[in-house]
């Protein structure tokens, strides 16, 4: 008996990320076995609710720091960012294999996930999306290799992708510009049923600046939680850095979108008292509260401040995307829509899997490590890489 | 030239034969149950919509520059030069962006099925191959549903309304979303009865267009600035390199 107890998990979080995923392995068993109208709430009214809402959407939004902090050391050389820039990368590259794996739940022909790349129409936002996707998601496995050549001491491989190291990035910056720009273009095409605080022809931008704002977020928030779990930190002025490029970037994505209200004349519906209202102030205020807070110096100087900055940045993009996908699309469409058990299940056990394999990744891979120089053509020895 | 099809809501007398022979077509089943939905759906293409006095007639609009085949990633849905807007079913990878993007709320799905399709009108193309009308036309006994070509339907169109302009309110399909091959003449304003929001004059893939057709100068673009920059950036660090070395004594 005593043996098998010891296959439990042992403290809280493995409890609750093996009921997640027990939990996301069952709705998946209902997604098969009753197909789309089983396992959500989706009607023909309603085609895209919570997977591609939070997991495509926010999934991509939220894995931008990758390209973001991959410009920064890489082609401007600020060299006092390379010690998160393994680990940003590796989120990214963990990011979007979760929102191939949210998509493979939402398509209704998933084993057909491949038909863009050969069948093609240019004219098409989302055959540009699924091409930039795929592109981006190959860049961001090219990025990270390198950790695991590395941890195994492949010398000559390990020159072989540093002399493509910048291209690769260029073509990375480029190829996440057009696609995170592109989700946003996707609602360009429905002017009569996106509601209007949300629908603008400036959509693309809004979508690319934002996600390059919670890129910065996601960077404080990994950097906080790998310190509370590794004991390895960034040291504070980087972060205070950070938070405030954040804190600038926020009140230009702000005060464009306000300005872009303002000519388009929506501004008086903000007095309308209906449910796009309220949610449009909430997203509003959970960016522009952490706008303020950021610029204020004593904020800045604590981590832990930091942090909740970070966090309401990343709630403020999620309530927009989720704006954009759910709230804006429901009048528009005449129905409402809450996502079913089975899609939140799914959707919870993507992120727990996300969260599982970062912490493997990080115990396991040097990712907060420097770039191992290569001397004589042997990489300097790993300290404290493995466990 | 290109088919359309002619609805004239005040020949229609609601029989909904139309909506059986459409069913008959494609092989779905049609009883009393299905003939009080009035709404378009997998196994519904043809819907006779009941407003009061009036009838509505639902369908695939048939655009000439089809919303649906401009957002398809896989080229799944096609404009046929015969006028039918066309689904390969062996294309649809299942994204439903069609169903999100048409403004007439148009495809279905099969969201029950293990292996969804996607569901709508084909202004039956084959038949129309083989030299014969579409069901729904061949079905409907009072001449309220037309089928022929798109330029003499609005030629036709356009002399019942100034003939008779206290009984028509006007003519729908020519200009909306760049123009449909199913076209109204309707006693109310059309938008009233379907409760379709006003669409503009112009096919809505422009909306999209116009950011797609950038994606070339933004590589162009972003590749000469990006590598510019690096250039730039690398050589200062290299001149400082070398400067710090000269220095050194």
């Amino acid at each position: 008996m005593s043996r098998w107890l010891g296959w439990l998990p042992r403290t809280l979080w493995q409890w609750i990320f093996w009921l997640l995923i027990l939990g996301g392995l069952y709705a998946a068993y209902v997604r098969v076995a009753y197909g789309l109208g089983g396992a959500t709430n989706l009607s023909d009214r309603f085609p895209w609710g919570l997977w591609i809402g939070f997991d495509v959407l926010c999934g991509v939004g939220l894995a931008a720091g990758g390209f973001t902090l991959a410009t920064i050391v890489h082609v401007f050389d600020v060299k006092r960012y390379r010690p998160i820039l393994r680990a940003t990368i590796l989120t990214a590259f963990l990011g979007y294999g979760l929102v191939i794996l949210a998509l493979l739940f939402d398509l209704g022909r998933p084993y057909r996930v491949w038909h863009p790349l050969v069948m093609w129409n240019p004219r098409s936002v989302m055959f540009e999306v699924a091409w930039c996707v795929a592109l981006y998601t190959t860049v961001l496995f090219l990025e990270f290799i390198p950790a695991v050549f590395e941890r195994l001491g492949w010398v000559r491989p390990l020159g072989w992708m540093r002399s493509f190291s910048v291209p690769i990035v260029i073509a990375g910056v480029i190829l996440s510009t057009l696609h995170q720009s592109s989700l946003g273009s996707l609602y360009l095409i429905v002017p009569d049923k996106l509601y209007p605080l949300w629908y603008t022809p400036l959509l693309p931008f809004f979508f690319f600046l934002s996600a390059i704002c919670v890129g910065f977020a996601m960077m404080l928030f990994e950097s906080w939680h790998s310190s509370r779990a590794f004991g390895k930190q960034l040291e504070l002025p980087l972060l205070a850095s950070m938070g405030r490029v954040l804190a600038v970037l926020l009140s230009v994505y702000l005060l464009i979108r306000f300005l872009d209200l303002y000519h388009r004349g929506v501004l008086p519906r903000l007095r309308e008292p209906r449910t796009e209202t309220y949610l449009f102030a909430l997203e509003a205020a959970l960016l522009l509260v952490p706008m303020v807070l950021l610029f204020l110096r004593s904020i800045r100087l604590s981590p832990a401040r930091l942090y909740g900055c970070a966090l309401l940045v990343i709630f403020g993009f999620v309530t927009n995307r989720l704006n954009v996908s759910v709230t804006g699309m429901e009048a528009g469409s005449g129905v409402h829509y809450v996502p079913k058990w089975t899609e939140v299940m799914v959707t919870l056990a993507i992120i727990a899997l996300g969260f599982a394999i970062f912490r493997f990744a990080a115990q396991h891979l040097p990712i907060f490590a420097e770039e191992v120089p290569i001397v004589s053509g042997r990489p300097v020895p790993l300290a404290a890489a493995g466990d | 030239m290109s088919r359309a099809i002619l609805y004239d809501s005040t020949k229609c007398i609601g029989c909904r034969l139309c909506e059986a022979a459409c069913a008959e077509r494609w092989g779905l089943p049609y009883d009393e149950k299905v003939a009080a939905e009035e709404q378009l759906s997998a196994h519904k293409l043809t819907v006779i919509q009941t407003h009061g006095d009036h009838f509505d007639r639902r369908s695939c609009m048939h655009c000439l520059e089809p919303t649906c085949v401009a957002v398809c990633p896989v080229g799944a849905m096609k404009k046929t030069a015969l006028g039918p807007v066309v689904y390969d079913e062996s294309r649809c990878i299942g994204c439903r962006y069609c169903m999100l993007a048409c403004p007439f709320q148009v495809p279905s799905y099969e969201w029950s099925q293990p292996l969804p399709r996607v569901r709508k009108c084909d202004m039956c193309y084959e038949r129309q191959l083989a030299g014969q009308l579409p069901a729904c036309v061949e079905a409907c006994p009072t001449g309220a549903t037309l089928c022929g070509e798109r330029d003499d339907l609005i030629a036709e169109a356009e002399r019942r309304v100034a003939e008779n302009s206290d009984q028509y309110h006007g003519l729908y399909g020519v200009m909306q979303a760049g123009g449909t091959s199913l076209l109204f003449v309707t006693a109310v304003p059309y938008e009233k009865l379907c409760l379709q929001r006003p669409l503009p004059p112009q096919p809505l893939s422009v909306l999209t267009w116009r950011m797609l057709a950038r994606v070339p100068d933004i590589v162009v673009v972003g590749a000469l600035l990006l590598g510019g920059i690096w250039w730039i950036t690398r050589r200062r660090s290299e001149v400082a390199a070398a400067e710090a070395l000269e220095e050194e004594p």
